[in-house]
């Protein structure tokens, strides 16, 4: 049963948005995240709104998926919004006991709630529309720069996409294990926090040891098909831009300016 | 020459404790030599410990020799500079099927190799074409590689090794984790490599019933080399394999037993249908 889970939550289905480059997406989830920051003002809002939006209707997501990332931020933004309402100063507009709700401290809450939404949907668009794998390769090519710096781009790229491989292999040995430790009478489920944390070692001791074997393993195999690091590497699915991936670049920039101007500089 | 040529290799398996000072010495292979002709299908059998799979990872260079010298295409393997040459001429699959792929679609496992080698990315996916449909894995290109069988994954790591066009393929055990079915489509593939492209295949293994196809056999028992021949050879020495620990086919155990008892059939006989026109010649 855990061979079947989907890593990450890519929504499988055919869009433009899921056809952009991996370097399109991740460039444009930054800059509309930036541009919640800018904004400050009605306007600007309805304009990101308007923006996320295109693209959602564009990625042919269901609405639903793009929701259900926000339950994990629930109680974050619960609280942004009441720190907010009840402890900025300024005119007050409800008090009751020793709380007062403020006309600014309403409006903070309600922006920050909105820039907390936003800011979830709008990654979300991306997870749900670019497979791990092509994440991980944008990631690479973007991130190719820092090689001046020394940073081994290439290495880490291939460590996350061999974790992404991993995983479901690790999952399913961990369920293994933990079949034979039940067969054998170890218990799992009772006991309180220290207890059940204390009961997972038997588990964890040989899963780590299996781990470090794969590892061993699959060095092994690599070397003998003669991966020696990111030099003289050529690619198989290379990572080359359309003419739509301009197109979705000139769009981002353009909602970035509109972004600055009617939410900054105008009002 | 031969593809694969070993004179006197010896290998030594150093035990440290935990200062690193030596605590033993195993000797795991003990003065090897052999050769292997282009384009032939070689078994090496043996138990449990007889070195077989520390001699394969000396045929592409993951181990190298303590003492004397391995050549592979006619190079030294202990020749640092002939290093990729060589693991892209003698291509190798493991035991553990997923130990072993690293793409996380079938497709781009098969295509690591050549990515690794720098070939060009039109060429790369011919090869990986050719490679897929070479083991009848074609279909399954998009496949997630954690659905396939056992049997499909390490189709898959053939497809792999052969995508680097190697001259030579070394597979170490690789249907020791597989079920019935998953070994014969293995040895299926395999063997139509070798039949079909010519590539020079070395198969390790301890089943005996995969080696009746092979044109030459090694049985290797303590590090040494114990019996060398065709399989027809080989299985001729029922006591001998049996002194060496290792299991005769059934088929060639019943005719060897026949055979004792007092018929008259010849040696080393290695299939069912082998056995009944030995014995319908008998009866007339």
């Amino acid at each position: 049963m855990l061979k079947d889970i989907t890593l990450g939550q890519y929504y499988q289905t055919d869009s433009v948005i899921h056809r952009l480059d991996p370097r399109v997406k991740l460039v444009s989830t930054v800059v509309f995240i930036i541009s919640l920051f800018i904004v400050d003002n009605f306007i600007g809002y309805l304009i990101a709104a308007a923006f996320l939006f295109a693209v959602i209707k564009l990625s042919k997501v269901p609405f639903s998926f793009m929701v259900r990332g926000m339950k994990s931020i629930l109680i974050l933004l619960l609280f942004a919004v009441v720190f907010n309402l009840f402890l900025t100063p300024g005119e007050v507009l409800v008090s009751f006991w020793k709380l007062k709700i403020t006309k600014e401290g309403l409006r903070l809450a309600v922006m920050m709630a909105v820039r907390l939404m936003f800011l979830i949907i709008g990654s979300s668009v991306m997870t749900l529309t670019t497979t791990p794998n092509h994440l991980t390769d944008g990631l690479e090519k973007l991130l190719n720069p820092l090689k001046v710096f020394k940073v081994p781009v290439h290495e880490i790229a291939m460590m996350m996409s061999i974790a992404l491989r991993f995983i479901p292999i690790l999952l399913e040995e961990t369920d293994k294990i933990m079949k034979a430790q039940i067969a054998r009478g170890a218990d799992f489920e009772s006991g309180n926090l220290f207890k059940k944390a204390k009961s997972l070692v038997p588990l964890l001791v040989p899963l780590f040891i299996s781990a470090f074997r794969r590892a061993n393993d699959l060095a092994t195999a690599m070397e003998a098909r003669c991966y020696r690091g990111g030099e003289h590497r050529t690619k198989m699915k290379p990572l080359v831009y359309a003419k739509r991936d301009f197109m979705a670049y000139a769009f981002v920039f353009g909602y970035l300016v509109l972004c600055i101007v009617f939410g900054k500089i105008l009002f | 020459m031969g593809i694969i040529k070993t004179k006197d290799l010896i290998f030594e398996y150093i035990r440290r404790d935990e200062e690193g000072n030596v605590e033993g010495i195993t000797r795991a292979v003990d003065n090897v030599s052999l050769k292997i002709e282009q384009g032939d299908f070689v078994a090496v059998l043996g138990h449990n410990g007889s070195g077989k799979s520390t001699l394969a990872k000396h045929l592409n260079a993951i181990l190298y020799p303590t003492e004397g010298t391995v050549w592979v295409d006619g190079k030294d393997t202990s020749d640092d500079d002939k290093l990729w040459e060589i693991r892209q001429t003698a291509g190798m699959v493991f035991q553990n099927p997923d130990n072993q792929i690293i793409g996380q679609v079938v497709e781009e496992d098969v295509g690591f190799g050549p990515e690794n080698l720098g070939v060009p990315t039109k060429e790369i996916w011919e090869r990986v074409e050719e490679s897929l449909k070479a083991v009848g894995m074609y279909e399954f290109r998009k496949h997630s590689p954690n659905k396939l069988s056992g049997g499909q994954k390490q189709r898959v790591s053939i497809a792999g090794v052969i995508a680097m066009h190697p001259k030579c393929i070394v597979l170490d055990e690789p249907t020791a984790m597989l079920d019935p079915k998953g070994r014969k489509e293995v040895i299926r593939a395999v063997r139509a490599l070798n039949d079909v492209e010519r590539i020079t295949v070395i198969l390790i293994t301890h089943y005996m019933e995969e080696i009746i196809y092979a044109d030459k056999v090694f049985v290797m028992d303590n590090g040494t080399v114990a019996m060398e021949g065709t399989p027809r050879e080989i299985f001729s020495q029922v006591e001998k394999l049996k002194e060496l620990r290792l299991d005769v086919p059934q088929v060639t155990l019943l005719a060897h037993e026949l055979k004792q008892g007092g018929l008259d059939l010849p040696d080393g006989i290695l299939t069912k249908e082998e056995l009944v026109d030995a014995l319908m010649k008998l009866k007339k």
